[in-house]
């Protein structure tokens, strides 16, 4: 049943070898190199070798922005999961018609730049926007709640702009999905909630594991959403790196900060994958069975 | 026992089931056989739970429990494409159900290593299932199912992705498990045959309607509709009007063949002899292997048609005669045990031959009571004889069948 295997001319892979280098190795290598230099006096860039940077990285003050980004990124994938899932099973379950319309609506975000949907966010939750009006005329609020200033308007915003790179693999991997065991489960007695949890979740797990990789690592370097909703208050290590590079003009800081985000980012990956793709069917239990 | 009182259901305002009633015994293997899209599928899920029948009640010993949801009836069902979970093991896929049901693990252990064992699965435990092949992973789902102990197991052709011989040889499994076990097995399928061998008794579903409940026997030989009578095996059928009504006898005349025949009560007195009135139009239907074959008219009370063979098709175990009759040119199907006194052939194509058979042997049904039928099947009048052979054909030929019983 293995697909048959071509033998084809690994010169194929020159064209991605080739863009992997010159866009990726190459200027990553730039980057960590630029990490171990010192600022000039008139902002560039003098290459005197010495950890300085990532020492200075170390500071109580920016590893909490970078805690805090975590977090961010963090509570962004697991509403994205919370939110976006029902919403692909229902695409998955749908019949024919509904699902391309779905799939369209998931998509059409992405027809306009995401700057305007970010403003969008701001003026429909703005102190002068419709909800608060809405709200006001019905008599709930006595006066414009604030909304769009802060973390919730920056959640809102993280979460409407990477909902569609949630619900895309998901939708996948659940359009994949044999309904029937559903049935089947519920059939062996399964309640909803283990039906949930011992056959839906794990058959899709390379969906949502996918999912939240997708969603995570922008999520983690993302400066314009906080920027344009947070009211440039809140300070990412995406605002803080971009601040380094054209403000304060220090790009040995700015790259060492850079390779904490990068590292971090690795971090996440394996730790994600170690934990979700053990791929293997699950061993029964007979080892624990006999000691129990 | 379990009773289904006008169950109904209707997909977008399609009817799938019109009204089933039925009440099944403890311990019966019970099967749902009709063509696909009969509702049988859809009337099984209803017993499961999984569909919600639009009207119509199910109660089991006194008992209802349609209200109940799947996981709590005491139901289990073998799916057609057995839906094993993929990301567990052979061991974990059976043990599934008594996990949901919270039984300890020593428990858990014996049963499962018991019913792998019933299975001759023993050694597949640790397997993941995609390793399994067809039958394999039929017996697993088997398993799977039956380990909850359910009072009833629903079988949804759980035998259709195999080839002809392991599907044989599962279904003698199937049976000497339904004899240990003593569970009441509801088995759904498309295969008249499947149905025949396996079956205490069957139902025969059309268009969303059961035509006949009966014991293989009953279906197979004193079929009531029409459908049912096309729909299993192969039939014989001709077109005629009572001439004659005797005490013990009817006689049918069939003007396309400018003939009669005798039509006479079965001899095991299953079938009286129909209560018609004289002049009524009549389908007169034989089973092709109670036709016998031969060079001359036969003598005595035997019904006879004169005719040409024109086809032989030997089969192994039987040999299939086509006789054009000589007044309709219309076929008759004769089928004839491949004896040792048979096994030379005598017949040639080309032959003149009769193809005979007893009064006993006859099945009639009312022709008026078909009047949506005919008008489907026009040509079926004009030929007189008509023979529908192919599981396909009677299939066909029956849509929409429904024929008042006699």
């Amino acid at each position: 049943m293995e697909p048959c295997k071509q033998k084809t001319s690994p010169l194929l892979a020159l064209p991605a070898i080739g863009w992997f280098l010159w866009f990726f190795l190459i200027p990553l290598s730039i980057v960590l190199s630029y990490s171990f230099a010192t600022k000039g006096v008139y902002g560039g860039v003098v290459f005197r070798l010495n950890w300085e940077n990532y020492s200075r990285a170390a500071d109580w003050i920016y590893l909490r922005i970078l805690w805090n980004s975590f977090k961010l990124a963090s509570i962004t994938s697991v509403l994205c999961l919370i939110i976006g899932y029902p919403m692909a099973f229902v695409m998955a379950t749908a019949s024919r018609g509904v699902r391309s319309l779905l799939l369209i609506l998931v998509v059409i975000p992405f027809w306009t730049n995401f700057v305007v949907r970010a403003y969008a966010t701001k003026t429909l939750f703005g102190e002068w926007g419709p909800l608060n009006q809405f709200a006001l005329q019905l008599g709930l609020i006595q006066e414009p709640m604030n909304w769009s200033q802060g973390d919730f308007s920056i959640l809102l915003g993280m979460v409407t702009n990477y909902l569609p790179f949630m619900v895309l693999p998901l939708f996948v991997s659940l359009d994949k999905f044999d309904f029937s065991l559903l049935e089947a489960g519920r059939d062996l007695g399964a309640s909803s909630l283990r039906v949930l949890k011992d056959i839906l979740i794990p058959l899709t797990k390379k969906g949502i594991v996918t999912g939240l990789i997708f969603v995570f690592t922008p999520a983690l370097g993302e400066f314009v959403i906080p920027d344009l909703l947070g009211g440039a208050k809140t300070m990412l290590i995406g605002n803080l790196i971009t601040e380094q590079f054209l403000k304060t003009r220090d790009w040995p800081f700015g790259a060492a900060l850079s390779m904490l985000l990068i590292l971090m980012v690795m971090l996440s990956l394996v730790i994600y994958l170690r934990v979700e793709f053990s791929d293997r069917p699950k061993k029964s239990t007979r080892g624990r069975r006999v000691r129990a | 026992m379990l009773e289904l009182k006008s169950l109904k259901k209707t997909f977008h305002g399609v009817s799938v089931v019109e009204g089933a009633s039925l009440s099944i015994r403890d311990g019966e293997f019970f099967s749902l056989l009709g063509p696909s899209g009969c509702g049988k599928t859809t009337l099984l899920r209803m017993l499961a739970g999984i569909e919600t029948p639009t009207s119509g009640e199910i109660w089991q010993d006194g008992k209802r429990i349609d209200v109940l949801p799947a996981n709590q009836r005491q139901f289990n069902m073998v799916f057609q494409k057995y839906a094993l979970f993929p990301h567990l093991s052979v061991w974990e896929n059976v043990a599934f159900g008594l996990r949901m049901k919270r039984v300890s693990s020593s428990e858990i252990q014996s049963r499962v290593d018991e019913a792998l064992a019933l299975v001759q699965m023993n050694s597949f435990a640790e397997r993941s299932i995609s390793t399994l092949s067809g039958g394999q992973q039929q017996r697993i789902a088997l398993a799977r199912a039956f380990i909850n102990r359910p009072r009833v197991l629903l079988l949804d052709e759980p035998l259709s992705a195999l080839d002809l011989k392991l599907r044989q040889q599962m279904q003698v499994e199937l049976l000497s498990l339904q004899r240990r076990l003593q569970h009441t097995f509801i088995f759904v399928t498309h295969d008249q045959e499947e149905a025949l061998t396996l079956s205490d008794r069957i139902a025969v579903m059309n268009a969303g309607v059961i035509e006949q409940v009966g014991t293989p026997q009953e279906i197979y030989e004193y079929p009531k509709t029409l459908f049912v009578a096309k729909f299993i095996g192969s039939m014989n059928l001709l077109e005629g009007e009572i001439s004659e009504v005797r005490p013990d006898a009817l006689v049918i005349g069939a003007p396309s063949l400018k003939k009669s025949f005798l039509v006479k009560a079965s001899r095991d007195g299953m079938r009286p002899l129909p209560q018609i009135l004289l002049q009524s139009s009549v389908r007169l239907l034989v089973r092709p292997e109670k036709l016998k074959i031969q060079k001359s008219a036969p003598a005595g009370e035997q019904n006879s048609i004169e005719g040409v063979l024109k086809e032989i098709l030997y089969q192994g175990a039987v040999t299939q005669f086509h006789v054009q009759a000589k007044e309709s040119g219309s076929i008759v199907v004769v089928h004839q045990l491949n004896t040792a006194m048979t096994a030379r052939r005598s017949h040639q194509i080309g032959d003149r031959v009769f193809a005979s058979w007893s009064p006993e042997d006859c099945i009639v049904m009312n022709g008026e009571a078909t009047g949506k039928e005919q008008s489907s099947e026009s040509h079926g009048n004009a030929n007189g004889v008509d023979s529908a052979q192919t599981q396909e054909t009677s299939a066909t030929l029956g849509q929409g069948a429904r024929v008042g019983t006699l």
